[in-house]
């Protein structure tokens, strides 16, 4: 067949001819209809996504405080949301690689600390304005004001100046050496406004592939495909796209199930089994970075001892919990907040086995004596409660006498997580490790959540950071990772998946490990077949 | 006898504006003593002495109680009813969309529930301690002991996964047509029928035999008049006060108490909005929620109480 007609069939693919004049050019070319059109269709199976319809998601975590201001977002609903109708200027792929995006090139000084982006060109916000320098600038100091309540504004506080320096060209210059700087302008509250969003940030006018036509929080998000959007190849597909709030399993999976919506998230592990067996539904789980733990406060008594630390890190039965509480939807962790799904991962640690007589041995040694109060509920993390009691047995067969403190949802995470010596909880991924670590290991760290306050820590963390040569950078992140797991207050026995599920007539789905949907990729990536 | 009545109601309107006044004060101390710190609340962990210094100056939160109170007071009695703080949306206008939407499912619920009951409860009495009463009783009895969501659950089984007849998700919203928004609440309003069903059955049904053993009937019935016909023209009237008053205080409970049926078939109502405001402390929206429930509840025992008065002269004249 001739290499032209195959040119042509793609053409239609992407939605830059006309199935009418494809078939006339075809006939032209002395190919029979038929022919032709099985062609098209074949392309059209074997890789492009059809345009159209409608993709309806239910999703666990939406609120009636809400907000379309991305300063403010917290939850996966506003993510998915937001990656819909906003763009940032770079994103993280699956494997973890950098991906341009609003930024179409990036460079770096020698030391780090000088990042050039130059932006892509005819980029239209959705007020039809078009998308310079001075939207990008001024959205990073919008995020960086320390009254702004930005969700990123840990991010910006490293960030010494933006400045324009083109009409496409910004200039961003960091207080310390940070080869990270790229990856961390993909957080999910950084996405470029008309003028930072300054006018009117609850706007919900971005440079997405949809733009919002409703806004109902807690109940309902709903966008239509944006005409003049620049990239509507990779992004976009379906013709609307649309959040409902489903907090209740049940109902989100019996609206799964019945067609009201195609895609749902959250599928508990308890469930997932029979959820599989549906005829019309795929489950879709990937493993990710997110992980939950129990976490002891390293500076206060009793745990401030790290015999008494590592006593309680034997004393955890990690696969079981990874049976039992995820289902076998997970993995087990090593107490250092860091796993395969990161770039640059310190493979040769050795991983920590259930091993009661080091935890008798460790905890003789403490000289601790009486019971250890672990306070846990249920919105730690799901199963949290279950999970504590299993820790509770398998310590016991130690010696050791955990005394489990169920505590009610309101409030925990203000009154009892990051306040009380010991407790449970969870964390999500980050982009990078550095951007973990800084996030919660680091002294100075707002969710310093273990107390683990070290100098030499701090230290290899600013080095790795600085750090181009990605050989040495590796070994320092090994050195770290070893730092937190045999002296931090992490025990971390589980990364969970991340389990979703879709309809049979939902196509396109990618796994990404870095969050829920497609890390909030799903409803701009995926397709509905016909 | 017209003024006497015309009297009564104005009686009875200010005896409920004054009630609400009172609860108003009473919502405004009560979201006063709630621990934690509003400013503290909407800044979280982040919180600077400034951050907060500022937000405590922006909301007024330096003045005394009682001028924050004022002036809560004078933007309610002008249909203002601020902005909510967690995400700076005019209450008036959010909250409006779930109370239309509440008293929608309220009010078609009401119209399917209320006759049913009060008709199951006509049978019930008509055929006393038989099949159909028992019947009636048993299955609205066992109705009203199911919880609520375990009903719910099992509409949604059967009627949305497995036969496919209505909507599992009754999310309606402005682009719906009356027909469509109907079809969508058809499992949410069976539910609630179902959870109040035998309440307002049982309480007619007493209320008719109660009056039945009275010596007017037995006249009636030794007049050879059929028995379901003395039990609507007879019995009934005589047993409307305590029967109103059963039904005001379910229609009372379909927009007040519903957030169960709401989580579970998705419905925009006032409940979620007002659980996710609690969470988050936004004092605000939860004092115009609580107002909203207050004047539901003293509107509708107020309506209770003048058709008690009317339905029953003894009451009009009281010592």
């Amino acid at each position: 067949m001739s290499r032209e007609l195959e040119f042509l069939s793609t053409q239609v693919i992407m939605g830059r001819m006309s199935r009418r004049d494809f078939l006339g050019r075809a006939a032209a070319l002395g190919v029979a209809i038929p022919v032709a059109t099985s062609m098209l269709s074949s392309a059209a199976l074997a890789s492009s996504p059809i345009k159209g319809g409608a993709l309806r998601a239910g999703m666990q975590g939406g609120e009636s405080t809400d907000s379309l201001d991305p300063a403010l977002w917290t939850s996966q609903v506003q993510h998915s949301f937001g990656q819909s109708w906003g763009e940032a200027l770079t994103n993280v792929s699956p494997e973890g690689d950098l991906v341009p995006r609003l930024a179409e090139e990036i460079h770096a000084s020698d030391d780090a600390r000088e990042w050039t982006f130059r932006l892509r060109r005819g980029v239209q916000f959705h007020n039809g304005k078009e998308m310079d320098a001075d939207d990008v600038v001024a959205t990073l100091e919008r995020h960086s004001d320390e009254d702004s309540q930005s969700g990123a504004l840990g991010i910006m506080r490293g960030i010494e100046s933006v400045r324009k320096t083109g009409n496409y060209e910004i200039v961003i210059t960091t207080t310390e050496a940070n080869a990270d700087l790229p990856f961390l302008l993909s957080d999910y509250h950084l996405m470029i406004q008309p003028n930072g969003g300054k006018d009117a940030p609850e706007a919900g006018i971005g440079t997405g592939p949809y733009k919002v036509v409703e806004f109902e929080p807690g109940v309902r998000q709903r966008a239509e495909r944006f005409q003049n959007y620049w990239n509507p190849d990779e992004f976009g597909h379906a013709d609307e796209i649309e959040i409902l709030i489903i907090n209740d399993t049940t109902s989100r999976m019996a609206a799964l199930q019945s067609g009201q919506v195609d895609v749902v998230n959250r599928v508990e592990p308890s469930i997932v089994d029979r959820v599989a067996n549906l005829s019309n539904v795929r489950v879709q789980s990937v493993a990710g970075r997110a992980h939950y733990v129990f976490v002891m406060h390293a500076d206060t008594a009793p745990f401030s001892d790290n015999d008494l630390r590592l006593a309680l890190k034997y004393a955890i039965n990690r696969e079981d919990m990874v049976d039992r509480i995820l289902r076998g939807y997970g993995t087990v962790g090593n107490d250092f907040p860091i796993n395969a799904a990161y770039p640059l991962f310190p493979e040769d640690i050795p991983q920590r086995e259930f091993d009661l007589d080091r935890a008798a041995y460790h905890y003789r040694r403490s000289g601790h004596d009486g019971p250890i109060v672990l306070r846990t509920s249920e919105v730690a993390f799901p199963g949290a409660v279950d999970a504590a009691q299993l820790f509770q047995q398998s310590a016991a067969q130690a010696g050791i006498t955990i005394d489990v403190r169920r505590e009610p949802g309101d409030g925990y995470w203000s009154e009892v997580w990051n306040v009380q010596p010991f407790s449970a909880s969870y964390w999500s991924g980050r982009p990078t490790q550095d951007q973990m670590y800084s996030t919660a290991y680091i002294s100075t760290a707002d969710w310093n959540d273990t107390r683990f306050k070290r100098e030499d820590f701090d230290q290899l963390a600013r080095d790795a950071r600085g750090e181009l040569d990605e050989t040495r950078r590796q070994e320092m992140y090994r050195d770290m990772g070893l730092m937190v797991r045999d002296e931090g207050g992490l025990i971390l026995p589980m990364f969970n998946d991340y389990i979703e599920a879709t309809s049979d007539r939902v196509q396109g789905w990618n796994p990404h490990p870095m969050g829920e949907m497609m890390s909030g990729y799903a409803l701009s990536r995926l397709w509905l077949s016909a | 006898m017209n003024s006497l009545i015309a009297r009564l109601i104005a009686q009875r309107l200010a005896l409920g504006i004054s009630l609400l006044f009172a609860v108003s004060v009473l919502i405004f101390a009560g979201t006063q003593i709630l621990p934690g710190d509003v400013a503290q609340s909407i800044l979280g962990q982040g919180a600077t002495p400034e951050a907060l210094a500022n937000i405590r100056r922006e909301l007024g939160l330096d003045q005394p109680a009682w001028q924050r109170y004022l002036s809560w007071l004078g933007g309610i009695l002008q249909g203002d009813l601020g902005t909510a703080l967690s995400n700076n949306r005019d209450i008036a206008e959010s909250l409006g969309r779930r109370v239309n939407n509440t008293l929608f499912l309220a009010f078609w619920t009401a119209v399917v529930a209320v006759p049913l009951a009060i008709l199951l409860g006509l049978v019930a009495v008509r055929y006393q301690n038989r099949w159909p009463d028992r019947l009636i009783s048993g299955s609205t009895l066992t109705a009203i002991s199911l919880p609520e969501f375990f009903i719910g659950y099992l509409l949604i089984y059967f009627f949305a996964v497995q036969l496919n007849w209505f909507p599992s998700v009754a999310s309606v919203h402005d682009r719906m047509s009356l027909g469509e928004r109907l079809h969508a609440i058809a499992l949410p309003a069976a539910t609630l029928t179902l959870v109040i069903l035998a309440h307002m059955m049982r309480m007619t049904r007493a209320a008719i035999l109660n009056v039945m053993q009275s010596a007017y009937i037995e006249t009636a019935e030794l007049k050879g008049l059929r028995s379901l016909l003395i039990i609507w023209r007879h019995a009934f009237p005589n047993a409307v006060s305590p029967v109103v008053n059963v039904v005001m205080i379910n229609l009372a409970f379909l927009v007040v108490g519903v957030v169960v049926v709401e989580v579970i078939f998705v419905y925009p109502g006032m409940g979620q909005y007002l659980i996710d405001h609690v969470a988050k402390r936004d004092i605000p929206v939860v004092q115009a929620v609580c107002l909203i429930f207050a004047a539901v509840y003293i509107g509708l025992n107020m309506i209770a109480d003048l058709v008690s008065i009317l339905s029953n002269p003894r009451l009009r004249h009281p010592k």
